[in-house]
C-alpha cells in the first residue's frame, strides 16, 4: 500500500514537471528565444559559475579548516613527520595552483560570456606563454621530486643492525605476528608445515624457530628501530598503520619488509588525545575477500623498558605447544629444550 | 581488409544514383556497416551499462551511508545477497564494487566514450565516406555486444560476479577457495574481457587506418580538429596496451584453469597447502598496470579532445596553442607507458624503481599542466555561449585541475605510502578519471546531438541537468578527500570495525545523500535524450555555427555522408572571429582564396597557391 502511494507519488510528480517542460518550451517558441545566438539563460548560467566559485571556495575553505584535527591524525613515528613535511608541501603548492586556476576558470566563463556586441579575441598561440608554462611547472615539480625522492630513500633504506625484528603474516582474515625470541633471529618457515595450531608455518628444522614466539597482542618499544618482516598466507593483504603512516603489501610468496620507528607509546598517545580508550590499529588496505573490513590489529608501543619485561615474559610456540618436538630433528633436540626454555622433567 | 571502403570509394562519383537504395532494418539498424550507426549503437550500449553502474554505486552508497539501514526492499531485486536482517551480504559489496569499476572502466567509458564518438566523428570530421573497414567496425560492436552479454550474465549467476576489485588481483582472483566471485564469476569475467579487447583492437586499428588513409584533400594532420587527434591517440595507445591485458588475463585463465603457477605461490587456504610454487602475484600487477594507467588516458584524452572542440566553438575563439595541445597529448601518449608502476609503491617494488617511477610520473604532470594553461587561455577574452555542451566542458576543465593536482600526492611515493588504497584515491580518480570522462562524454552527446538525430536538444533542461550533475559531483567526491586523509581505506563493506575510522559518519550519509540527488538528475538527461530524438526541434545546418566538416554534410547524413563530393580543406578548423571575416567562424572548407578581408600573411602566400574546385565555390556562396 506504502509502496504504491508512493509509485503514484512519483508518477504525479514527473508528469508536473514534464508538464512545465512542455510550457516552458512553448513559452520559448511563443517568445522567439529559439533564433537567437545566446538565450537569456547565457546570463544565469554566467552568474551562477562565480556563485558557484564563491560558495564553493568558501565551503572548501571552512570546512578544512573546521576539521582540520579530525581529518588529520596525529603523527607517532619518526619518518611520520618527513611524511607530514612532504604532504603538507605538496599541499601548499597544489593549493596556490587549485585555487588560482579555479578562480581563473570561474571568473573568465563568467567575465566573457556571450555580449551581442562584442566579438573575441582572434588569439591563436604565443609561444613565449607555452615556455613558461612550461618551464614553471616543471621546474616546480622537479624540487617536489626531488624533496620526496629524499625523504623515500630515507623511509626505504635498509634496516639498521639493531632493529627488533617482528613477522606480520596476513590471512583471511586476521594478522598473526611472530617474535624471534631471546635470539633476535625469526626461524624460517614454509607454507607447507602450516597446519591449525602451527599458523605460522614454523620449520623445526631451523635452530632460530625455537624460541620464536607469537603473543596475544602485538607490542613494539619506543624509540627504537622496529621491522616488520610482512607476509601473506592466502591472497594478498596489506598492512596499514594510520598513526605511523606505514603501509607495505603482504605478498603470498614474497617478503616485505617495513622499517619505522615509534615515537609516542599508547599511554603518550591517550594522553594527548585525553582518549583514555586509544589504541594503534593496524587495517588490511588490499582487498582480500568477505572479511576485508574487519581485518584488524591492535598495537601497543611500550617504553623500552615495559616492552623488554613484556618481551621476556612470553613463552616460545614450542613450549606452549611441546607435540611440535616430534618435528625437531634429533640431533637438534637438545637445542630446543634449551631455547624454549622446557624442562626435561616437564615433558615426561 | 579495406573492401567496405574501397567500395565507399569507387561509390564517390555515383553515389548519387545508390544514394536512396532500401536498406532492409536489419543492414541498418542491427548489423550495420555505417560508422554513423555503430557509433550510435555503442552510445546507446554505453548509456545502457552506465545505468547499471551507477545504480551499483547508489547501492553500496547506502550501505555506506546508511549502515544501519534496512535493505530488505531490495531483496526482489537482489535475492540471497539480502540477509535475513536485511544487511547487504560483504562479498557481493566487493562484487559491486568490482562490476561497478569493470562496468565504468571499460563498458562505458571506453567502449560508450571512445567507441561512440571516434566512429562517429572520425570520418566526418576528415572527411571521409565511411570507416576504413565498415565490416571490421561491425566486429568491433558485435565483439563488444557479445563482451556485454556475458559480463551482464556473470551479474546474475548464483555465486555472483567477480568480486576481486576491477584490478582482479591474484591469487584472489585465482582462487574460487578465497571467495566466492573467483568461481564462475571470475571466468565470465575473463571471458568478457577477452572480447572486449578483441573489440576494442578491431576498432583501434580501424581508426588508426582512417585517419591515416582517408583524410579528405587538404586535411593534413596540422588542420585536424583536436577531437581527432585525441581519438587517433587514444587507438594508439589502446593497440599497443590492450594486447598486454590479454596476455595478463591469458596467464590468469592459465593459473585458474590449467594449474600453472604464473602468479601463485605459497599458498596455504581452506585448510590446505597449494603445490603452485615460484609465481608472483606482482608479476601480474605489472602486467595489468602496463595496459591499466594507459586505460586512464584511452578514457580521458577523447574527453580532452571533445572538450577542446566545444570550448573553441563556443568561446568563439581558436583553440589556444593548437601545436602546444598536439604536443602535450603525444606527451601524454608516450608518457602514459612508463608510469604505470605508481601503482606499486607499496606493493613491495625495489625502492630504487620506485623513485624512477615517481619522477616519471611527476613529469607527466606538465603536459597535462599545459593543457589546463591553454583551456584557460582559449576562454580568456572569448565571447562565450553556454551551450549545455560548453558547461559540460567547462566543468570538465575544473575536474581535470581538482583531479590532476591530487594526482601529485599520489604520484609522490612517499605520499602515496599512507594515501594508497584509501578513499583520496577513490576522490582522486574519480574527479579525474571518472566524472571528467562522464563530462566528456555529456558533453560530446549534447554537442553532436542535432548531428546525430537531426533534432536538438532541451537547452533549459541539459542547463539544470548540467549544474545538478556538476555540483553533485562535487558534493560526492571531494568530501572523500578528508575521508582519505584520515586514512579510511577502500573496498571497506563498514569502518566501525576502527576507532580510527569510525569517525565521519554524517559526511558519509552526505555523501550518499548527494549521490542519489545526482543520479537521479541523470534522469532529466536520458529524458532529454529520447524526448528530443523523436520530438526535438528540428536542427539547422550547423546549430552551433562551427567550422569542422561534419556539419557541411547534409542534417541527416545519409550512407557515405555526403550525397556529392566529398569537400575539400583549406585551412585549420579553430578560424574564429578571425579579425576582418564577417563572420564570427569560417568553416574548414572555405578556399583561403575566398577571404582575401581575414587572411593573415602567411594566408595571403597560402590562398596564390591554391587550386579551388568548384564545389568549394558552390558550397561557400551557398
Ligand atoms: C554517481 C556516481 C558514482 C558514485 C557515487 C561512485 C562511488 C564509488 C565509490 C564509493 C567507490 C568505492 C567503493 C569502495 O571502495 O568500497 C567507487 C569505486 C570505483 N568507481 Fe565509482 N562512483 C561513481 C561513478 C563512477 C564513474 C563515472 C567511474 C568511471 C571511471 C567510476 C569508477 C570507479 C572505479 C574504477 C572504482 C574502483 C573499483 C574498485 O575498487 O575495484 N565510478 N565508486
Ligand atoms: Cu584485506
Ligand atoms: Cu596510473
Amino acid at each position: 500500500m506504502f509502496n504504491l502511494a508512493i509509485g503514484l507519488g512519483v508518477v504525479l510528480l514527473l508528469a508536473i514537471l514534464f508538464l512545465i517542460f512542455r510550457i516552458s518550451s512553448l513559452i520559448s517558441v511563443a517568445k522567439g528565444n529559439t533564433n537567437k545566438i545566446a538565450t537569456s539563460s547565457n546570463k544565469i548560467n554566467g552568474a551562477l559559475f562565480m556563485l558557484f566559485l564563491i560558495g564553493g571556495g568558501f565551503l572548501f575553505f571552512w570546512y578544512s579548516i573546521k576539521e582540520f584535527d579530525n581529518y588529520n591524525l596525529p603523527v607517532a613515528s619518526e619518518h611520520g613527520s618527513e611524511y607530514e613535511f612532504m604532504f603538507w608541501i605538496t599541499m601548499a603548492v597544489t593549493g596556490v595552483v587549485f585555487v588560482l586556476t579555479q578562480i581563473l576558470l570561474f571568473y573568465f566563463s563568467w567575465k566573457y560570456q556571450y555580449k551581442e556586441d562584442s566579438k573575441a579575441l582572434f588569439y591563436p598561440e604565443n609561444n613565449k606563454l607555452e615556455v613558461v608554462w612550461t618551464f614553471v611547472p616543471a621546474v616546480v615539480l622537479a624540487i617536489l621530486v626531488f624533496t620526496g625522492w629524499r625523504v623515500w630513500t630515507d623511509i626505504t633504506a635498509p634496516a639498521p643492525e639493531n632493529t627488533n625484528n617482528i613477522e606480520i603474516m596476513g590471512y583471511q582474515f586476521a594478522w598473526g605476528v611472530r617474535y624471534p625470541g631471546l635470539d633476535g633471529e625469526l626461524g624460517n618457515s614454509d607454507y607447507r608445515e602450516i597446519d591449525a595450531t602451527n599458523n605460522f608455518g614454523i620449520d623445526f628444522n631451523d635452530k632460530a624457530a625455537y624460541d620464536d614466539f607469537i603473543p596475544r597482542e602485538m607490542h613494539i618499544p619506543k624509540g627504537e628501530p622496529v621491522t616488520f618482516n610482512i607476509r601473506a598466507r592466502d591472497v594478498l593483504h596489506s598492512v596499514f598503520a594510520p598513526h605511523f603512516r606505514l603501509k607495505m603489501d603482504a605478498v603470498p610468496g614474497m617478503p616485505t619488509t617495513f622499517t619505522f620507528t615509534a615515537t609516542k607509546t599508547t599511554e603518550e598517545m591517550r594522553e594527548e588525545l585525553n582518549d583514555p580508550e586509544f589504541n594503534y590499529e593496524i587495517a588490511c588496505t588490499e582487498i582480500c575477500g568477505r572479511g576485508h573490513y574487519s581485518m584488524k590489529l591492535t598495537l601497543i608501543v611500550d617504553e623500552p623498558k615495559e616492552y623488554r619485561e613484556w618481551y621476556a615474559e612470553q613463552e616460545s610456540f614450542l613450549k606452549r605447544n611441546p607435540e611440535y618436538l616430534t618435528k625437531v630433528p634429533n640431533d637438534l633436540k637438545e637445542v630446543a629444550l634449551l631455547k624454549t626454555g622446557i624442562d626435561n622433567k616437564e615433558l615426561d | 581488409m579495406s573492401t567496405a571502403a574501397e567500395v565507399n570509394i569507387d561509390q564517390d562519383v555515383h553515389h548519387d544514383e545508390h544514394h536512396d537504395y532500401e536498406q532492409s532494418f536489419i543492414s541498418k539498424y542491427i548489423f550495420t556497416t555505417d560508422h554513423k550507426m555503430i557509433g550510435k549503437q555503442f552510445l546507446i550500449t554505453g548509456i545502457m551499462w552506465g545505468l547499471i553502474g551507477v545504480g551499483m554505486s547508489v547501492i553500496f552508497r547506502l550501505q555506506l551511508g546508511f549502515p544501519e539501514m534496512d535493505l530488505g526492499w531490495l531483496r526482489p531485486l537482489l535475492g540471497g545477497w539480502i540477509s535475513e536482517q536485511g544487511k547487504l551480504d560483504p562479498e557481493f559489496y566487493l562484487a559491486l564494487v568490482t562490476m561497478h569499476g569493470t562496468i565504468m572502466v571499460f563498458f562505458v567509458l571506453t567502449a560508450g566514450l571512445s567507441g561512440t564518438f571516434s566512429n562517429y566523428l572520425i570520418p566526418l570530421q576528415i572527411g571521409a565516406r565511411d570507416m576504413a573497414s565498415g565490416f571490421m567496425n561491425m566486429l568491433s560492436y558485435w565483439f563488444f555486444f557479445l563482451s556485454s552479454v556475458v559480463m551482464m550474465a556473470s551479474i546474475f549467476i548464483e555465486t555472483g560476479p567477480a568480486a576481486g576489485g576491477w584490478v582482479v588481483y591474484p591469487p584472489l582472483s585465482a582462487l574460487p577457495q578465497a571467495i566466492q566471485g573467483s568461481g564462475l564469476g571470475m571466468t565470465l569475467w575473463l571471458v568478457a574481457m577477452v572480447f572486449f579487447i578483441v573489440s576494442m583492437l578491431l576498432g583501434g586499428i580501424n581508426y588508426i587506418t582512417t585517419v591515416i588513409n582517408l583524410r579528405t584533400e587538404g586535411m593534413s594532420f596540422s588542420r585536424l580538429p583536436l577531437t581527432i587527434w585525441a581519438f587517433f591517440l587514444t587507438a594508439v595507445i589502446g593497440l599497443l596496451s590492450f594486447p598486454v591485458l590479454f596476455a595478463a588475463a591469458l596467464l590468469l585463465v592459465f593459473d585458474r584453469s590449467f594449474g600453472t603457477s604464473f602468479y601463485l605461490s605459497d599458498i596455504y587456504i581452506g585448510g590446505e597447502a597449494l603445490p603452485n610454487m615460484g609465481g608472483s602475484p606482482i608479476l601480474y600487477q605489472h602486467l595489468f598496470w602496463f595496459l591499466g594507467h594507459p586505460e586512464v588516458y584511452i578514457v580521458l584524452l577523447p574527453a580532452l579532445g571533445i572538450t577542446s572542440e566545444v570550448i573553441a566553438t563556443n568561446s568563439r575563439k581558436p583553440i589556444f596553442g593548437y601545436k602546444a595541445m598536439i604536443g602535450s597529448m603525444l606527451g601524454i601518449t608516450v608518457l602514459s607507458f612508463v608510469v604505470w608502476a605508481h601503482h606499486m609503491f607499496v606493493s613491495g617494488l625495489n625502492p630504487f624503481l620506485g623513485s624512477v617511477f615517481m619522477f616519471l610520473t611527476l613529469i607527466i604532470a606538465i603536459p597535462s599542466a599545459v593543457k589546463v594553461f591553454n583551456y584557460l587561455t582559449t576562454l580568456w577574452k572569448g565571447n562565450i555561449i553556454f551551450t549545455p555542451a560548453t558547461l559540460f566542458s567547462i566543468g570538465l576543465v575544473s575536474f581535470f585541475i581538482s583531479g590532476g593536482l591530487t594526482g601529485i600526492f599520489l604520484g609522490n611515493s612517499v605520499i602515496d605510502i599512507q594515501l594508497h588504497d584509501t578513499y583520496f584515491v577513490v576522490a582522486h580518480f574519480h574527479l579525474v578519471m571518472g566524472s571528467l570522462s562522464i563530462f566528456g562524454l555529456l558533453a560530446g552527446v549534447y554537442h553532436w546531438f542535432p548531428k546525430m538525430f537531426g533534432r536538438m536538444m532541451d537547452e533549459k533542461l541539459g542547463h539544470i541537468h548540467f549544474w545538478m550533475t556538476f555540483i553533485g559531483v562535487y558534493m560526492i567526491f571531494f568530501p572523500m578527500h578528508y575521508i582519505g586523509i584520515a586514512g579510511f581505506p577502500r573496498r571497506y563493506y563498514s569502518w566501525t570495525n576502527f576507532d580510527a575510522f569510525s569517525s565521519y559518519t554524517d559526511l558519509n550519509m552526505f555523501v550518499s545523500v548527494a549521490a542519489f540527488v545526482t543520479v537521479a538528475a541523470q534522469f532529466i538527461f536520458l529524458f532529454n535524450f529520447f524526448y528530443s530524438m523523436y520530438r526535438g526541434k528540428r536542427a539547422p545546418q550547423n546549430p552551433w555555427r562551427s567550422n569542422t566538416l561534419e556539419w557541411t554534410a547534409p542534417i541527416e547524413p545519409g550512407h557515405g555522408n555526403w550525397p556529392g563530393e566529398i569537400p575539400k580543406v583549406y585551412r585549420w578548423p579553430y578560424d574564429y572571429s578571425k579579425p576582418g571575416a564577417k563572420e564570427d567562424f569560417i568553416p574548414q572548407h572555405i578556399p583561403l582564396s575566398h577571404t582575401p578581408e581575414s587572411n593573415l600573411d602567411h594566408e595571403v602566400e597560402l590562398a596564390k597557391k591554391e587550386v579551388v574546385d568548384k564545389t568549394a565555390n558552390a558550397q561557400s556562396n551557398a
